[in-house]
């Protein structure tokens, strides 16, 4: 079997594109965020300059080999998403390394993030790291449960664990979507959606006033410039695999931005207009509202 | 500069049994806390690069979120609609890892200075002060007080003084646009001032800090 090195280069133009995409949609969000709080906002540019100074620091300490890997971890778990995404549907350049059973793949890069982030965070030793830790971790588990049981039902549906097979069944007008022929599975995940955003009603785990910013409190410099890189690709990639599952996947570039945009505009909206749950109350909502509705999901498919 | 007299008991170096029988031994002054002087960390040797690191740090200034007197009542509403520093790219932090500005906001009580120098120890390279009113510039209405300190400057290095009492929001806006030229022309260098008078400051620090249970420097 021959290997397209060419393939590597196209991967690492979608990383570009999706990181710059995503540094400037994160603060035009921010900026709406602050425009209902009667706010000005931050520049449009800002996630850069925060960016560069953070690798510009001149000092880091560190707390031990873990601590290290965490940030590290966690930018794998977005890059490592996104590359094995067909981004662009159709196209030979940004199809990236989308194989025969990816979704599987998909599902383990998605959590994969949050548990090097443990790792990373357990060995900072900071009591709010720990406290951030396990509201984190069991925050996304219940919110990755309606998730999962959408993916088996589309799994179930289009009979193949394949992305692009899945984006290949929606095209051609978009009552093929899955949001059409499958509305249960996609509320399933979008509910899941609001959960992986880390934005209100379910930014507990961060929580920047009662428990100071949860897992990244010891974070500082080239760690948390990681970790902001990855703040800036993973709910991109995360969204671009919605996009693909449920929203009929994107031709061009411009589909992909606009689809993107509006996805990731539900949960800025959800966030604007509801204020934080604690964790019991945010697990206890997906286990109620979340987990019957991917339950009837598979049942139906 | 070492005076290693620390006779809190919580402090000293003991056997502890742990919760599953085994005894170790901790010492709370070794075990947690580097006790390496910080180093003189030179800007990067090319200049557009030290350039635009500079344009980034001016832009991107973290506020430790630390109040330490009445001043601090001036910086919250920077943080609202009516003032709104996010948009020169001001924000705060929760933790003194991540901030590079600590502003001394007002009086500084002799406990609380214990607490801003740990804080500022832990802030990374390059950081800065910015001392807010007349307090910490010669001790303000509290010039006779036996309790707070009269000269911010003698024990953290400061690079900024934002006068009055109390200065308004407007003031404080006006001091952060007036650092960011100073950030930019590169010369901000607080940190290292503060590593390169190390001793300096440490003996100040001591002189008036007569229960020093903390380490030499808490990185």
């Amino acid at each position: 079997m021959s290997f397209d090195w060419m393939k590597i280069v196209y991967a690492l133009l979608t990383l570009f594109i999706v990181v710059n995409y995503g540094m400037i949609i994160t603060a035009i969000f921010q900026k709406i965020g602050a425009r209902i709080g009667r706010r000005y906002g931050i520049p449009v540019w800002q996630n850069y300059a925060d960016l560069i100074k953070n690798y510009g620091l001149r000092s880091s300490i560190t707390h031990g080999t873990m601590f290290y890997l965490g940030p590290v971890f966690r930018l794998t778990g977005g890059v490592g998403l996104l590359l094995f995404i067909p981004v662009i549907y159709g196209s030979e350049i940004f199809s990236n390394f989308s194989f025969a059973g990816d979704l599987i793949l998909i599902l383990y890069f998605v959590f994969f993030g949050t548990l090097g982030m443990a790792l990373g965070a357990a060995e900072s030793g900071h009591p709010y790291s720990a406290i951030g830790i396990t509201r984190g971790l069991s925050q996304v588990t219940a919110s990755e449960l309606p998730f999962a049981l959408a993916v088996f039902a589309i799994a179930l549906q289009y009979q193949t664990l394949s992305v692009t097979e899945i984006v290949a069944a929606q095209q051609g007008g978009y009552l093929n979507w899955t949001l059409f022929t499958n509305p249960l599975a996609v509320m399933a995940a979008m509910l899941s959606f609001l959960g992986s955003m880390m934005r209100p009603p379910f930014d507990v785990v961060l929580a920047p006033q009662e428990i100071p910013i949860g897992p990244p409190t010891e974070y500082h410099s080239s760690y948390l410039a990681l970790m902001q890189t990855n703040r800036m690709i993973f709910p991109i990639a995360k969204i671009a695999v919605y996009v693909c599952l449920f929203f009929g996947g994107a031709v061009s570039w411009p589909i992909f931005f606009l689809k993107v945009f509006l996805i990731y505009f539900v949960s800025v909206f959800v966030g604007v207009v509801f204020p934080r749950f604690r964790v019991e109350q945010s697990i206890r909502w997906f286990l109620i509202w979340g987990v019957p509705i991917g339950i009837l999901a598979i049942l139906v498919a | 500069m070492q005076s290693k007299d620390f006779s809190k008991a919580e402090l000293q170096k003991r056997t502890v049994t742990g919760p599953d029988g085994v005894e170790f031994e901790v010492d709370p002054m070794r075990d947690y806390f580097c006790e390496a002087p910080p180093t003189v960390m030179p800007p990067a040797y090319i200049k557009i690069v030290e350039d635009l690191f500079n344009w980034a740090r001016a832009e991107s200034i973290w506020i430790l979120g630390f109040g330490t007197g009445c001043g601090a009542i001036e910086m919250r509403p920077l943080m609202t609609p009516r003032f709104d520093a996010y948009r020169y790219g001001i924000q705060w932090r929760p933790t003194p890892r991540q901030a590079n500005l600590f502003v001394i906001s007002g009086y500084l009580s002799v406990k609380t200075l214990k607490r801003a120098i740990r804080s500022y120890e832990q802030m990374q390279n390059p950081k800065y002060v910015v001392g807010l009113g007349s307090c910490t510039i010669n001790g303000g209405m509290y010039w006779d007080s036996y309790n707070t300190i009269k000269r911010l400057d003698d024990y953290l290095p400061v690079d900024l003084y934002i006068t009055g009492c109390m200065p308004r929001p407007e003031a404080l806006l006006q001091g952060f646009m007036d650092l960011k030229k100073v950030i930019r022309a590169g010369n901000a260098e607080g940190a290292n001032r503060y590593a390169e008078n190390f001793a300096w400051y440490k003996a100040n620090q001591k002189q008036i800090i007569h229960d020093w249970d903390m380490p030499e420097y808490s990185w």
